[in-house]
């Protein structure tokens, strides 16, 4: 029997990683760090990880690797590519970090067209302290603070779309889903490539969090999809 | 020599000193340090500069460009320094270089523009940790100078946050001072990126022991570093009755006192720490040796006399003035004035 493929580039000694069984960042990562072994980028590649679940994330890659809070993982990447203008420079977080608390960085970011890649994965909830609802949580949704789906009554936030009005012409954006991985990493090396070229790169990723949703695997499976009907998955802004 | 400005002199500081990157937000009395920075980086294609979205993403962007092995810095003042606390005490807990000139403003909240000493305690401790940072307070436009350059070299020597913590005063201020040539300081190394095996840097622990290991190292490490950077300045305590405990800017207007006070017979002398973090207990003890009293002098409602309380704490037959006047000036002549009531 075949080994299961695993990228080279993680570092084995971490695994199992933290994240909950089903959790869509082991997903996000795998695939990244398959890109990062194709594009044989891994030694000069940062990867700048946010608070929450995406923290869990500090020693997955045998990488150079720092954490955040906070949605301030933008901020610092864009600190880093000035001083480390040759790095591939990766900011990675969730949808609370980067469209709450720390919308502002991105905004900044995407309109100084930083030449560097963030990756936002977007599960509806703030997943680390319980699921509570996030600016992405969608209309009706039952979080714990929004109970029975009373109070998650707002518009739910369009990142990559709100990202592309303010971007350069040539920077890339884009919206995926964990359950497409053949797009995830064809996504994500457009976003090296972008990065590459001197341009801001941002893929959002649609995301499972059992835990947080209660939903077993096919209820798991069935969210992602009714998420895709709010959610438009594909390119945003970019070819 | 030239006459320049606080802001200006504390540029010309951070350029000598080696400083390649700064990242900063608009704020009274510290904007100039900004614009005078652009200036130059426009000249200098090797210094880097960004205008950041607020005082968060100016130290996040600091810590980013530290890491990636640049002398990178930034300068804020009042609620903008609330902000800056939460980039400093990452850096703090990371072992992470960080220099921040603080001009501190009035307050509570949005204050004044000009003045006060009210941001002691958050320079000190302003975090959610164990106020591992260190904090410098200049007195005049010279050491303005000489304590941004200190600043550079401690920062990148000890891998710590260093606060030049000055005012809106030492901020505006025209002035001259000694431009020093080939100043050495510690220089920058890339954190990662080096060619060194790849390194995973966190802050985030699981364990209630493990983060309490941790702590205690860098606590350790911290207590040994305390001893080597500590500094303080003394002027006429050998016989003095009343000694006068200052520091800053008002630390100048009590040397002048003191220097009044004693043409008239008087036997006053001043203590001023020049770190405020660490804070030299031991030599603020062996000041007052043969006074009676001491009069604690701030434009705050206490923050410093704390310290000092604290630090001379068991010498009870000590008594205690103090001379409080929160986010305004002090002058000479009213502390001399106070002086004389008490001793007379």
């Amino acid at each position: 029997m075949n080994e299961p493929r695993f990228p080279k580039c993680v570092k084995v000694s971490s695994k199992p990683s933290n994240f909950c069984p089903g959790c869509g960042h082991s997903i996000t990562l795998k695939n990244l760090g398959f890109v990062l072994d194709e594009l044989k980028a891994a030694p000069e590649t940062v990867f700048a990880t946010d608070i929450g679940c995406s923290l869990l994330a500090w020693d997955y890659f045998d990488i150079d690797t720092v954490q955040t809070h906070h949605g301030r993982v933008t901020a610092l990447a864009s600190g880093l590519k000035r001083a480390l203008p040759k790095s591939n420079i990766i900011a990675y977080m969730g949808d609370g970090g980067g469209y709450a608390i720390g919308l502002q960085y991105l905004i900044g970011a995407v309109r100084r067209d930083d030449p560097m890649m963030v990756i936002l994965v977007n599960n509806t909830v703030y997943a680390m302290t319980g699921g509570q609802m996030a600016p992405t949580t969608i209309k009706g949704e039952n979080t714990t603070s929004s109970p029975g789906g009373i109070f998650a009554d707002e518009e739910p936030l369009q990142g990559p779309e709100l990202l592309a009005t303010l971007c350069h012409e040539d920077a890339y954006i884009a919206r995926t889903t964990v359950d497409n991985q053949v797009q995830l990493q064809n996504y994500l090396k457009k976003a090296f490539a972008t990065q590459k070229s001197g341009h801001f790169a941002f893929v959002e990723v649609l995301s499972y969090c059992p835990t947080n949703w209660k939903t077993d695997a096919k209820r798991t499976i069935d969210f992602l999809d009714h998420l895709k009907q709010t959610y438009r998955v594909g390119v945003i802004h970019g070819e | 020599m030239e006459l320049l400005t606080g802001n200006e002199i504390i540029v010309k500081a951070a350029i000598a000193a080696g400083a390649d990157a700064f990242f900063g937000y608009p704020i009274t009395p510290t904007t100039e340090i900004l614009t005078h920075w652009s200036e130059e980086a426009a000249k200098n294609k090797g210094l880097i500069f960004l205008q950041t979205e607020d005082e968060i993403a100016a130290g996040f962007g600091v810590i980013g460009a530290a890491l990636g092995g640049k002398k990178s810095w930034t300068a804020t003042a009042g609620v903008g320094h609330l902000l800056m606390q939460d980039p400093i005490v990452m850096a703090e807990s990371m072992r992470i270089p960080f220099v921040a000139y603080i001009g501190q403003r009035g307050g509570p909240s949005t204050g004044t523009v000009i003045y006060s000493q009210q941001e002691l305690s958050v320079a000190r401790d302003g975090g959610n940790g164990e106020g591992m940072r260190l904090v410098l307070g200049p007195s005049n436009l010279q050491e303005l100078y000489d304590f941004t350059i200190l600043a550079f070299d401690w920062a990148w020597r000890y891998s710590l946050p260093v606060i030049i913590l000055g005012d809106g005063y030492l901020s505006k201020m025209t002035g001259q001072v000694e431009i020093k040539k080939g100043i050495r300081t510690m220089p920058a190394k890339p954190y990662l990126q080096n060619d060194r095996k790849p390194i995973n840097i966190r802050n985030c622990y699981s364990l209630e022991e493990e983060l309490g290991q941790v702590l205690h190292r860098e606590l350790k490490d911290f207590s040994e570093i305390r001893k080597v950077v500590e500094k303080s300045e003394t002027q006429s305590c050998v016989d003095a009755e009343l000694v006068i405990f200052a520091w800053g800017s008002v630390a100048g207007a009590a040397k002048e006192a003191v220097g009044n006070l004693r043409s008239e017979g008087k036997k006053v002398g001043l203590f001023r720490p020049i770190t405020l973090k660490p804070f030299s207990e031991t030599r603020a003890k062996q000041a007052v040796r043969t006074a009676k009293t001491i009069l604690i002098v701030e434009s705050a409602q206490g923050k410093f006399g704390r310290l000092v309380k604290e630090a001379l704490f068991g010498l009870a037959d000590i008594k205690i003035e103090e001379l409080y006047k929160p986010a305004e000036g002090i002058m000479a002549a009213e502390i001399e004035a106070r002086v004389r009531e008490i001793l007379s």
